[in-house]
C-alpha cells in the first residue's frame, strides 16, 4: 500500500457548490500543478460535511484541517502556505463564535458535527445478521448487567431519571410507563413494541429495525424484566419484509444464545418473543387498536382509560412501547441516567431520529439532540432546499402534525415546543415544502390520507373529515368563498374535540396549521381564483406572449390535445376551453413565451 | 452455544473484538481491506445487492484478501448505494453513489494504493462513545 499522501476534501455538496465549490477544485489542482506537487497531494470532492452555513468547506487529511468559506482565489495561499510552508491558514480555520478562537487541532474539529446517534449507534456499522457484532458493540450487556446487578425497580428509576420519553409521537415518560405497569398485580404481562410505522415519509422504525434487531430485543427483554412479563410481541407491518426477515434471523440467534428463553444468563428470568403482523392500516398505530388488531379484532381504537398497562393484550397488562424507544434503552443502562441526559433540553432528553424527506437535499436519515433547531436540521444537514428554491414550510408529525413556516425555524425542536407551535413531534416524519408547493394542496393530500386511514367507528373523524376534504376540494377548484374558510376552521375544531382517538383527535391539523400560517394563500383562492404556488390545475391558465413567441412551433406540436394553434413563424395561441393545463407546453418553450396565470 | 452468566457474555464480547483486532492487526493485515455495503431497503432498492457482489468478484479477480460485508442504513438515503471502506489501520472512508465504474475506481486507487478518491460522504455526526 502507498504511503500517506496527503489529500484535500472539497465540499462538493449542492450548498457548497452553488458557492463554487467546483471552481475551487479547479483553481487548487491548478496551483497544485504549477508547484510541482500534483504526486503527492490529491484533491478530491466528497459529499455534504453537514455545515452549510459556513461553506464551502475545506478539510486537509492527514492532518485535519478545517476551513470554512472558502473562495476560489484562496486556493494559491492554501497551496502556498499549508502545503509548502506546512502551516494553516490562520484566516480561513474556523472560528469559534463562543470565545473567537480558531479551530485547527484536529481532536476539536467536530464541531460540525450536529447529528448524535444513540438509537442508531449500530446502524450501518454491523452486520444485523450477526449476533457476535452486535455482542462486540456492548451488546446484551445492558440485559446482563440489569439480570445481574439490578433489581427491577432500580432499572425503572434509571429509565425515569435518563428522562426518556416515548419517541413514537406521544412523549409520555418511559419510565414512569413501565412503572405503571410493574404496579398492576396479575399472572400475565406483556411487553409489545409498536413496529407499525405508517406516517407518509417515515423511516425511522424500519431503519432501526433493518440495521439493529439486536437492540430492540435486548431492550424489550430488559422491559419484561422491570415490568414483570415473560412474553414480548413485535407488531409490525407486512410490508417491512426485510425488517421482519431482519428480526426472525435475530430472534433465532438470539435463543441460540440464551439470550431469550428460559432462565436467561442463569438468572431465573424467562422471556421469548413473537412477531404479529399488521396489514398496514395506520390506525393501529394507535395502541389500542394495535391491541385489538393482535387479537385478531378489527383494528379499532377504544377508549382509554383503561389504559392498555392496566389492561391492555386478552385484558393483561402491556406495556406498548415504540421502536425507537426501546433501542435508546440498552444505551441508557450501560452510559447511565445521567450520561443520556446531559443531551438534549430541559424537558426533552436524548435526540430524536428524524427522516428528512421532500424538497431538501440530502434526503435520508437523521438523529439529533433534541434542542437544535429547525434551520440547522434543513439548512446544515438538509444541506438546504433542492435546486436553489426557496423554503416554503416544513410538515412534522406526519398526518397529524402541522406545517411550520420560516418563522418558526429558530425553535428549538422538542416536544413542548412543537406542540406550542402548533405541531408535533410525532413518530419523526419531517418533510420540507418549498416555493413550488401549494399549502392548501398539501392540507388536501395529508386529508386525503387520514380519509383513507380512518376507521370509520367515530362520526367525526368519518364524517367530518370527508365534509373537511370536500371544502377543500372546492377551494383548489376555485368555487371556494370566504364563508368556507370559516366552516373549515369551525369543523376542524369540532373534529378535534370530539374524535375518539387520536387519529381523529389530529387528523385538522395540516388543516388548521396552514389555515393559520398561510392564510393569504387561502384567501387568494377564494377571492382571487388564484393559486400562488401554481399547483392548484384548475386555478391556473396558460397564455402565450405574442412578443416572445417566435413561432418555433415545439408548443404546438407537444401539445397532447391540440389546443394550440399558429402558423410557423407566427404567435401561437392557446385555445383555452380545450386545453387540460398539464403544462408541457410551458416545459418545452425555450424562449419563456408562455405565461402561467 | 448458550450464554449462561454475564462473564459468558462479556467473554464472547472480548473474543469477537479480538477477532476484530486479529484481523486488523495481524501476519497479513496488510492486504486486508474490509467493505461495508449498506443493504437496508433504500439500498437495495438502488442496487446495493449488485454492487456488493460485483465488489466481492472484482476483489477476487484481483486476488486481494477482504472482507465484505452487508450493514443497516447509513441514513445517506440521497446517495444510496453507499459503502464503507476500512483499510487496516486507518479511519473508515463512506463512498456515496457508488456504481459499477466507480467500485473498479475505489479498489484501484482507493483500495491499492491508498488514495481517496471523489464521492467521500464525510462523517457527519458524533457517536456514543464521543
Amino acid at each position: 500500500m502507498a504511503e500517506n499522501k496527503t489529500h484535500i476534501l472539497v465540499c462538493g455538496g449542492t450548498g457548497c457548490l452553488a458557492s463554487q465549490a467546483d471552481k475551487i477544485i479547479e483553481n487548487l489542482k491548478t496551483e497544485i500543478e504549477a508547484n510541482d506537487l500534483e504526486n503527492d497531494v490529491r484533491v478530491i470532492s466528497t459529499g455534504c460535511f453537514g455545515f452549510c452555513e459556513k461553506g464551502p468547506v475545506i478539510k486537509v487529511v492527514p492532518d485535519n484541517t478545517f476551513y470554512t468559506s472558502v473562495k476560489p482565489s484562496d486556493a494559491a495561499d492554501i497551496v502556498q502556505e499549508h502545503l509548502i510552508k506546512g502551516r494553516p491558514l490562520q484566516r480561513l480555520l474556523y472560528k469559534n463564535p463562543k470565545n473567537n478562537y480558531h479551530v485547527s487541532d484536529s481532536s476539536k474539529i467536530d464541531f460540525y458535527k450536529k447529528q448524535v446517534r444513540i438509537a442508531l449507534r449500530n446502524c450501518g456499522f454491523i452486520d444485523p445478521e450477526n449476533i457476535d457484532e452486535y455482542i462486540a458493540r456492548d451488546g446484551y450487556a445492558a440485559l446482563g448487567t440489569s439480570l445481574s446487578e439490578y433489581t427491577p425497580e432500580e432499572v425503572i428509576d434509571t429509565i425515569k431519571k435518563s428522562g426518556l420519553r416515548g419517541r413514537g409521537g406521544g412523549g409520555f415518560p418511559t419510565g414512569l410507563k413501565w412503572e405503571i405497569t410493574r404496579n398492576v398485580e396479575n399472572d400475565q404481562k406483556y411487553v409489545v413494541c409498536n413496529a407499525d410505522e405508517g406516517d407518509p415519509g417515515a423511516f425511522m422504525d424500519r431503519s432501526i429495525l433493518e440495521g439493529d434487531p439486536h437492540s430492540v430485543i435486548e431492550a424489550m427483554a430488559i422491559c419484561g424484566y422491570c415490568i414483570g412479563a415473560d412474553k414480548g410481541l413485535v407488531y409490525i407491518r407486512a410490508e417491512y419484509p426485510l425488517a421482519i426477515n431482519r428480526l426472525k434471523t435475530a430472534l433465532t440467534q438470539a435463543r441460540e444464545y440464551g439470550l431469550l428463553g428460559e432462565d436467561i444468563l442463569g438468572s431465573n428470568f424467562s422471556f421469548d418473543i413473537e412477531l404479529r403482523y399488521g396489514a398496514g392500516a395506520f390506525v393501529c398505530g394507535e395502541e389500542t387498536a394495535l391491541i385489538h388488531s393482535m387479537e385478531g379484532l378489527r383494528g379499532e381504537p377504544t377508549f382509554k382509560p383503561p389504559f392498555p398497562s392496566v389492561s391492555g393484550y386478552f385484558g393483561k397488562p402491556t406495556n406498548v412501547n415504540n421502536v425507537e424507544t426501546f433501542a435508546n434503552i440498552p444505551v441508557i443502562i450501560n452510559k447511565g441516567a445521567e450520561w443520556f441526559s446531559s443531551i438534549g433540553n430541559e424537558n426533552s432528553k436524548g435526540t430524536k431520529v428524524f427522516a428528512l424527506a421532500g424538497k431538501v437535499n440530502n434526503v435520508g436519515l437523521i438523529e439529533v439532540p433534541m434542542g437544535i433547531t429547525l434551520r440547522e436540521v434543513i439548512f446544515d444537514i438538509g444541506g438546504g432546499i433542492r435546486d436553489g428554491k426557496k423554503f416554503k414550510a416544513v410538515q412534522t408529525g406526519g398526518p397529524s402534525g402541522g406545517c411550520l413556516t420560516d418563522k418558526e425555524l429558530d425553535i428549538p425542536i422538542d416536544y413542548d415546543n412543537l406542540i406550542k407551535a402548533g405541531s408535533m413531534m410525532g413518530s419523526g416524519g419531517m418533510i420540507v415544502m418549498d416555493e413550488d408547493d401549494c399549502m392548501v394542496s398539501i392540507a388536501k393530500f395529508y386529508l386525503e390520507f387520514t380519509l383513507d386511514e380512518s376507521c370509520g367507528k367515530c362520526t367525526p373523524c368519518r364524517i367530518g373529515n370527508k365534509r373537511l376534504h370536500e371544502i377543500l376540494d372546492k377551494i383548489t377548484q376555485g368555487k371556494g368563498t370566504v364563508e368556507d374558510l370559516e366552516r373549515l376552521s369551525l369543523l376542524s375544531n369540532v373534529i378535534k374535540d370530539s374524535s375518539l382517538c387520536g387519529l381523529g383527535q389530529t387528523s385538522p391539523n395540516p388543516v388548521l396549521s396552514t389555515l393559520k400560517n398561510f392564510n393569504e394563500e387561502y384567501m387568494a383562492h377564494v377571492t382571487e381564483g388564484k393559486c400562488p404556488a401554481g399547483q392548484c390545475k384548475d386555478l391556473l391558465k396558460y397564455e402565450i406572449d405574442a412578443e416572445m413567441c417566435t413561432g418555433c412551433t415545439l408548443c404546438f406540436r407537444n401539445c397532447p390535445v391540440g389546443a394550440i394553434t399558429g402558423e410557423r413563424k407566427q404567435p401561437h395561441y392557446i385555445n383555452q376551453s380545450l386545453c387540460i393545463k398539464c403544462g408541457v407546453c410551458f416545459q418545452k418553450c425555450k424562449f419563456k413565451a408562455i405565461n402561467i396565470i | 452455544m448458550k450464554v449462561k452468566s454475564l462473564a459468558d457474555l462479556k467473554k464472547i464480547k472480548s473474543d469477537v473484538q479480538q477477532k476484530i483486532k486479529l484481523r486488523e492487526q495481524g501476519a497479513n493485515a496488510e492486504n486486508i481491506v474490509q467493505i461495508k455495503v449498506a443493504m437496508a431497503t433504500c439500498g437495495i432498492a438502488s442496487g446495493a445487492k449488485e454492487i456488493m457482489n460485483f465488489i466481492i468478484e472484482e476483489l477476487d479477480f484481483r486476488g486481494l484478501d477482504g472482507i465484505v460485508t452487508q450493514t443497516g442504513c447509513m441514513g445517506y438515503c440521497y446517495a444510496e448505494p453507499t459503502i464503507e471502506v476500512v483499510l487496516p489501520g486507518k479511519e473508515p472512508v463512506v463512498y456515496g453513489f457508488v456504481t459499477r465504474d466507480k467500485v473498479m475506481e475505489i479498489i484501484d486507487k482507493h483500495v491499492m494504493k491508498g488514495e481517496l478518491v471523489d464521492g467521500i460522504i464525510p462523517v457527519s455526526y458524533k457517536t456514543i462513545d464521543e
